[in-house]
């Protein structure tokens, strides 16, 4: 039962992995008893598992996951969302709604309307139906203010790293408050602007540098820096 | 087009642009060429010069396209009006259509197409430049194309062929072996898991050539795979490479 790979090798799909006595786990697949690759990633094995962290994916909605979205339709009783997925959410009024839903006393796009952002909790999902949406927990709704960035949804567990060890570290230096949707969308909000840049750039590199090694201490030294140097221009409040 | 050469091989048994029989053409390509697609990949196999842009998996629209069971695979093979000697009409042609069901179905057997249910992927490939075997060129750029798009694959797919140019049987025909050669074999294969995904013959062949040229064709294929591999990693190691 060997195995064909050093660990965090860069595989692509259809890269032989292991034979015999060994599990397939994420973006891996077995044909005669063989493990593959099925996506372009980094192999690595805990026990018998061999997993491949993909550098290249899309967001696949499971239920309970915080997702951040746009509602991109306003319908009769409840909104589409658009959560960056291969399928379109809804979001039912009578959710958001505290109260009994009446369509002829509500206006829905008074509530949310095209274009908004919402953070929201997948309810529900299967093969059959899309997602259905949910804003009914403390920390969700729609958003007011903040910037908006977008990263490969897979780069989400390395943006929060060990025990929540990097995006703390992000949050503690730059002061803004950070909400991961875990479809890839991220929401940054702090007290002024060049504190969120700070806070952007420092994801950004991480995900353009999430599969070399020294990531963390390289983080550490960018937010340092960019703490140092004071801003040039005197900030307009917002 | 210039008149027939007498002979398309010459005495030293090389090919009218200088090759042997069982060489390809140099292949380069590269992944991640165009930022608006979810996933693209760029091909020049000889004088042919082929882009291939991939979106999705996405809703499909028209809605009625969408299978309840299934993820549906959706090909455009298109020729820029300036891709041939002579003005060719953009409007999609009888050959474009039938090249576009041919690489879609090259490329189907690759996919998880159960794992999606509902949804779509496009992918749309766009010859610049066109000098014999586009069809297996842009199957090879299409593919490359899906992977970078994060679409879940069993192989990645390379596209090869093979042929007959006077009584000789040779690989990776150009487009003056293809027009006036006697027969042209073009295989799609997925190396790793050796399953051969396309197979077509145009020609007559005796079944020994024809076997001859399956597997010349495979062997140009399992060359090409190993740049198609290097070129999906190049994308990634750049970075890696620049941090380190």
């Amino acid at each position: 039962m060997p195995t064909f790979f050093e660990k965090k090798q860069l595989v692509t799909p259809g890269e032989l992995l292991a034979e015999g006595d060994y599990l397939p786990g994420e973006n891996t697949f077995v044909e005669n008893g063989k493990i593959y690759a099925s996506r372009i990633g980094l192999v690595d094995s805990d026990n018998k598992k061999v997993n491949v962290v993909a550098l290249r994916a899309f967001y696949v909605p499971k239920m309970g996951d915080i997702v951040i979205g746009t509602v991109v339709e306003v319908g009769f009783n409840g909104w589409t969302v658009d959560i960056k997925a291969p399928y379109s959410a809804m979001l039912r009024a009578s959710d958001v709604l505290s109260r009994p839903f009446k369509p002829q006393n509500d206006e829905l796009s008074a509530v949310l309307n095209t274009g908004d952002l919402i953070v929201a909790k997948i309810a529900s999902y299967d093969r059959a139906h899309d997602p259905q949406l949910t804003v009914g927990e403390p920390g969700l709704g729609k958003i007011t203010r903040g910037q908006i960035l977008r990263v490969t949804p897979t780069k989400i567990p390395r943006i929060i790293g060990r025990k929540g060890s990097m995006i703390s570290m992000i949050k503690q230096e730059t002061n803004c408050q950070i909400i991961l949707g875990l479809n890839g969308v991220i929401l940054v909000t702090g007290k002024s602007l060049r504190e969120e840049e700070v806070a952007i750039e420092a994801i950004r590199k991480i995900e353009e540098e999430s599969h070399t090694s020294g990531l963390t201490d390289r983080i550490t030294q960018l937010l340092k820096e960019k703490k140092q140097t004071p801003p040039k221009l005197e900030e307009t409040p917002q | 087009m210039n008149e027939k050469p007498d002979k398309l091989i010459d005495k030293k048994g090389l090919r009218g642009d200088g090759r042997k029989a069982d060489e390809l053409r140099p292949v380069k390509l590269q992944v991640g060429v165009l930022p608006n697609a979810d996933g693209s990949a760029y091909i020049e196999h000889g004088k042919n010069k082929i882009l291939a842009g991939a979106f999705g998996p996405r809703e499909m629209h028209p809605k009625h396209l969408a299978q309840a069971d299934r993820m549906v695979l959706r090909c455009r093979y298109h020729m820029a009006p300036f891709s041939v000697p002579e003005r060719k009409s953009p409007a999609p042609s009888r050959r474009e259509v039938e090249l576009s069901k041919v690489i879609k179905e090259s490329l189907e057997p690759a996919l998880f197409l159960e794992l999606y249910p509902r949804t779509g992927v496009d992918v749309f490939v766009e010859v610049l430049q066109a000098d014999g075997g586009t069809r297996c060129a842009s199957i090879t750029a299409a593919a490359l194309a899906i992977a970078d798009a994060g679409v879940p694959m069993r192989d990645l797919v390379v596209a090869c062929a093979a042929g007959k140019v006077d009584d000789t049987v040779v690989v990776d025909l150009y487009d003056a072996e293809d027009k006036l050669g006697a027969a042209d074999v073009p295989v799609a294969y997925m190396p790793n898991l050796n399953a051969v995904t396309l197979l077509q013959m145009d020609g007559i062949l005796s079944p020994d050539e024809f076997e001859k040229a399956v597997n010349m064709a495979m062997e140009g294929c399992k060359k090409i795979y190993a740049l198609q591999k290097e070129a999906l990693k190049t994308k990634y190691m750049v970075v890696k490479e620049a941090e380190e």
